[in-house]
Order: structure tokens, then sequence, then C-alpha cells
């Protein structure tokens, strides 16, 4: 008699755990409350990222071309995986004497794993992090980006 | 030398098969190759073969220094990169014998529980979407997203934060952090009711996983089964309770344990742990005291000659970092004691005799990470 009623009672606790989850799908398909899906390339022109957001190493220019990268190199050595190259130039500055700047500033993205110890740790906060974050591209070579612009100079008073 | 046998079994039965599930199968959440030795559906023998996605991270920690070793700890066990980081840091820090800011300590209590509720809504999901229930699985991802954008504000990256260094985290947190948290803290106390209405008392899932995959308390303690797996055994092995760090000796938080031993236990202690998850963010965030984000630090950390050793309590269990240095800036040698690969090792003892399909269960309930496994 007993395993009779538990047959029952086993069928019954059945579909009432099943109609329990129902309820529960149920009312999120009729009342979704907030919808969290982005409908993602049609929302580009107004998709904002948050301001720290690490999209890629950039190096920071003001409206004159105007960078605060010296070419220490700093960044190159702390980076873990090899992705920052840094090739520096000699020039004769105004005082006569020899001075060490940036010719170029090469960043692998490829190579890059967003660890961000080069943003941390230049001592003039010449690097930062971009926004973009579309980066595929059907050639590799165009990963590799050259982070100065052409015709850029150093902010002078930064040493 | 020795050939390497790829058949599991020494004697071949004729009646026994053998199956490869994975290295590409659903449920093995990433590159693992189970060869399964079948009777009919029944499992006789289970060998796992690692190394597919081995990367020899700890030889690559042998030439980086300390700071650079944090963002390969983020990519060992890539649901609790926070934990991971964590490790590192404790580790220079007392090797270093360093005063660490209290704001700090605040910090990295609340990110390490952040990461494990994360990571056991995405362990939910996923065992819901195994067990055959997809509906779980947006859910979970749904919710799952809240913390991903708490983090995207903070540290800058969703997934692989890095957000530690040696002597406090890289970045203050953002001035939105705390409310952003406690919104996640109300909404997310409705929505882990759904999920025990959904999948936690649903009678297909308890009887796919109520006495399924036994695991007694000695075999999880010889075995090595820590954290949550362990937890459902009943065996009392959280680091956070054995060996504090960090803010947990201040805070108050049960320590669960369930005594069934099965599936379903393990399963309700990482259900649980989410509530004490939350209980431990809700008495520090709002008493985050103001201070300096991070320590004076030399600009070349070097650490003194010597053995070094740290354990958290990661999302499944413990982490040890062990640590030779011959004082230079680099570690001589790096060993990590990652709680996956134990677990890996007891899901032959515990799915022998059981249906294939209870495998699945199974390798579910013990969270598996195979970055974790292979290194």
């Amino acid at each position: 008699m007993n395993s009779f009623f538990k047959y029952f009672s086993d069928i019954f606790h059945g579909v009432k755990s099943l109609l329990i989850g129902m309820s529960v799908t149920g009312r999120y398909f009729f009342s979704p409350g907030q919808i969290v899906t982005q409908q993602y390339p049609e929302n580009r022109k107004n998709l904002q990222m948050f301001e720290r957001f690490k999209g890629e190493v950039i190096m920071l220019h003001d409206e004159n071309n105007l960078h605060r990268c010296n070419g220490c190199g700093i960044c190159e050595n702390n980076c873990p995986n090899g992705s920052i190259e840094v090739i520096p130039a000699r020039i004769t500055g105004e005082d006569g004497k020899s001075k060490r700047i940036i010719d170029k500033h090469i960043y692998h993205l490829g190579m890059c794993t967003f660890c961000g110890l080069c943003v941390k740790n230049c001592p003039s906060n010449a690097l930062g992090f971009g926004q973009e974050f579309e980066h595929a591209v059907f050639d590799r070579s165009k990963l590799t980006k050259v982070l100065n612009k052409t015709g850029s100079s150093i902010i002078k008073g930064v040493e | 030398m020795k050939e390497i046998i790829n058949l599991p079994v020494s004697k071949i039965d004729e009646e026994e098969y053998h199956i490869n599930m994975g290295p590409q199968h659903p449920s093995t959440h990433g590159v693992l190759r189970l060869v399964v030795s079948l009777q009919g559906e029944i499992v006789k023998n289970l060998k796992p073969h690692c190394g597919y996605i081995h990367r020899g991270i700890e030889k690559m920690c042998e030439k980086d220094t300390y700071p650079q070793i944090i963002h390969l700890t983020d990519r060992i066990d890539y649901l609790s990169s926070h934990i991971s980081n964590h490790a590192v840091c404790l580790l220079v820090e007392k090797a270093l014998e360093i005063e660490i800011p209290e704001r700090v300590q605040y910090i990295r209590t609340i990110m390490d529980e952040l990461t494990r509720i994360q990571s056991h809504q995405l362990w939910w999901s996923s065992f819901g979407m195994d067990l055959g229930g997809l509906t779980c699985f947006f859910y979970g991802l749904r919710d799952r997203e809240m913390i991903l954008d708490i983090w995207e504000e903070t540290t800058g990256s969703r997934f692989l934060q890095s957000y530690n260094c040696p002597g406090g985290v890289m970045q203050d947190i953002h001035p939105n952090f705390q409310k952003k948290v406690h919104a996640f803290l109300k909404t997310f106390k409705k929505k882990i009711k759904d999920y025990d209405r959904i999948l936690s008392g649903n009678v297909i899932f308890e009887n796919r996983s109520q006495g399924v995959g036994i695991l007694s308390k000695e075999d999880a303690i010889s075995y090595g089964v820590t954290g949550p797996s362990g937890r459902g055994s009943g065996w009392s092995c959280d680091v956070r309770k054995t060996e504090p760090y960090s803010m947990y000796s201040k805070v108050q938080f049960n320590e669960v344990l369930r005594y069934e031993c099965d599936t379903y236990s393990r399963y309700m202690v990482r259900m649980q742990e989410m509530h004490e998850s939350m209980n431990i963010i809700e008495q520090l965030i709002d008493n985050i005291p103001a201070g300096d984000h991070s320590a004076k630090m030399k600009a070349v950390i070097k650490l003194p000659a010597g053995e070094y050793f740290q354990q958290v309590e990661s999302a499944r269990g413990e982490l040890g970092l062990y640590v030779v240095s011959d004082g230079n800036k680099t570690p001589y040698r790096m060993k990590f004691r990652t709680p996956s690969f134990s677990n890996l090792s007891v899901l032959d003892h515990i799915s022998r005799d059981m249906k294939i399909a209870d495998l699945v269960a199974i390798g579910a309930s013990l969270d598996l990470v195979i970055p974790d496994i292979d290194r």
C-alpha cells in the first residue's frame, strides 16, 4: 500500500516541480523586465565603452600632434611578451647637447595580452588605452602599429 | 623507454569497447580527452588524457619578473583569475614583508568574492546545459553580465583583469563601484531564487544527481579533492577558514558543508556558497576605508633567496603557489598546485559502474576548468 501511495505522490511532486520551473520561464517569456541583449552591429554609432576599457595601447597625442614619449624604453622592458619595440633616435638639441627622442614606437597588437604594465609604469604618462575593439583584419601584418603619429614631436618640458 | 599505450586497460575484454569523450566534446568544457571503457552503457574504466592545452606557464614564469607573472596566472584558471592574481601578490608581499593598506585588502576581498559568484554562476549555467536545460545557460549568463560590467568599469577588462599588482591594485575603484555592487546584490538575491525553482527542485535534475557519483570523505582527502567538491563530501577544507588571508579573518561567514557525498550535495554547496559570498560582500562594501590603493614598492622586485608557499581558496578549490627564489628578479622555479588537476584525478574513481550519462553529470559537478589542469 505504501509503495502505491509513493508512486502517485512521486508523480504529483514531479509534475509540481516541472510546473514551478515552467512558471519561472513563463514569467520571463511574457514579462522579460529588462532586455540585456545588445543589438551590436546596429548600435555601433551610440555604443559607449567604459572609460577604462582596454581596447588597445595608444600613445596620447594632443591637438598640436605632440606626445610625451621620450623613448626611454621602460615600457619595452616591462612588457611580458615583447609586444612593444622602442626605436630611439638621437638629435642635437637647442643647447647643442645630444638628446634621445623616439623614432618609432612599434606595438604588436597580436601579441598583446592587455596586462597594463606599460601604461602603469610609463614615467611620463605617454601611453594610454584606446576604446577601439574591432581588431579583426585579414592580414596579420596590419596588427603591427606605429604608435607615434607621423610628424609628431615631444611636448617641451617633458624629459 | 616504455612505450606510451593509449588504450586504457592491459587486459582487453571482448565485451568492452573504448570511446573517446573529447577532446572536442561540449560537456568537457574544453579540450579534455577522456578514454572511457564501456560495457554496454556502464563505465568500467576511465583514463583522462591531459595536455591538449598545455602552454608551459610554469616554465614561462621563470623568465618573467614577479609583476609580469600576474598576467599569466589569469590564464591558468580563467574563471577565478582575480583569485590567482591575489595569490601571487600575497606571496610576494609575504616574502618582502610589506604592510598592505587596509583599503587594498577590502578591494581584493570584494573582488575575490565577486569572482567566486560569477564562477559559480557560469558553473550553474553549464551544469544545467549539460543535463539538458538550456534555459539555465541563458539565465546564468544574463546575471553574470552584471559582474562583468562592474569589472569592466573598474579594471578595464571583463575576463582576464590583471587587476592586482604586488603591493596593491592597478587602479583605484571606480566611483560607481559601490553603487553597482549594491545593485547587483539586490538583483541577484531575487534571481537566485529562480535558480532554485528552475533546477534545484526539478524532479529530472534530482533523479539524475541524487545518489550519483558518491565520493566519500576518506576518498576526498586521499585524492586531495578540495573546494566545493570536497566540502560536498563533508571535508572542511576551506582555506579562507583554515589559513585566513586578507579580510577573511575579520568577516563573518559560514563554511558550507554537506554530507550526502553525491553530485547533488556538491551542487548544493556551490548554490549555498553564492549566498555566503554575497554575505561577505555586504559586510565589506560600505566600509571600504579611505587611503592609498597601493603600497610603495621598489621599481624592481627581488625576492630574498629561499622557498615560499602561499595558498588561497579559488572558486574550485585550493590553489597553492610554490616559489624557489635565488635572489634574482625572476623566480628560479615556480610550481602551481591547481585544484582542477586533483579534482580530475578522482573522476575515474567516482564514475565507475555508473552510466555514461551520469559521467556528464559527475564531470559537471566537479567544475573542471581545463587550462587549470594542463597549465
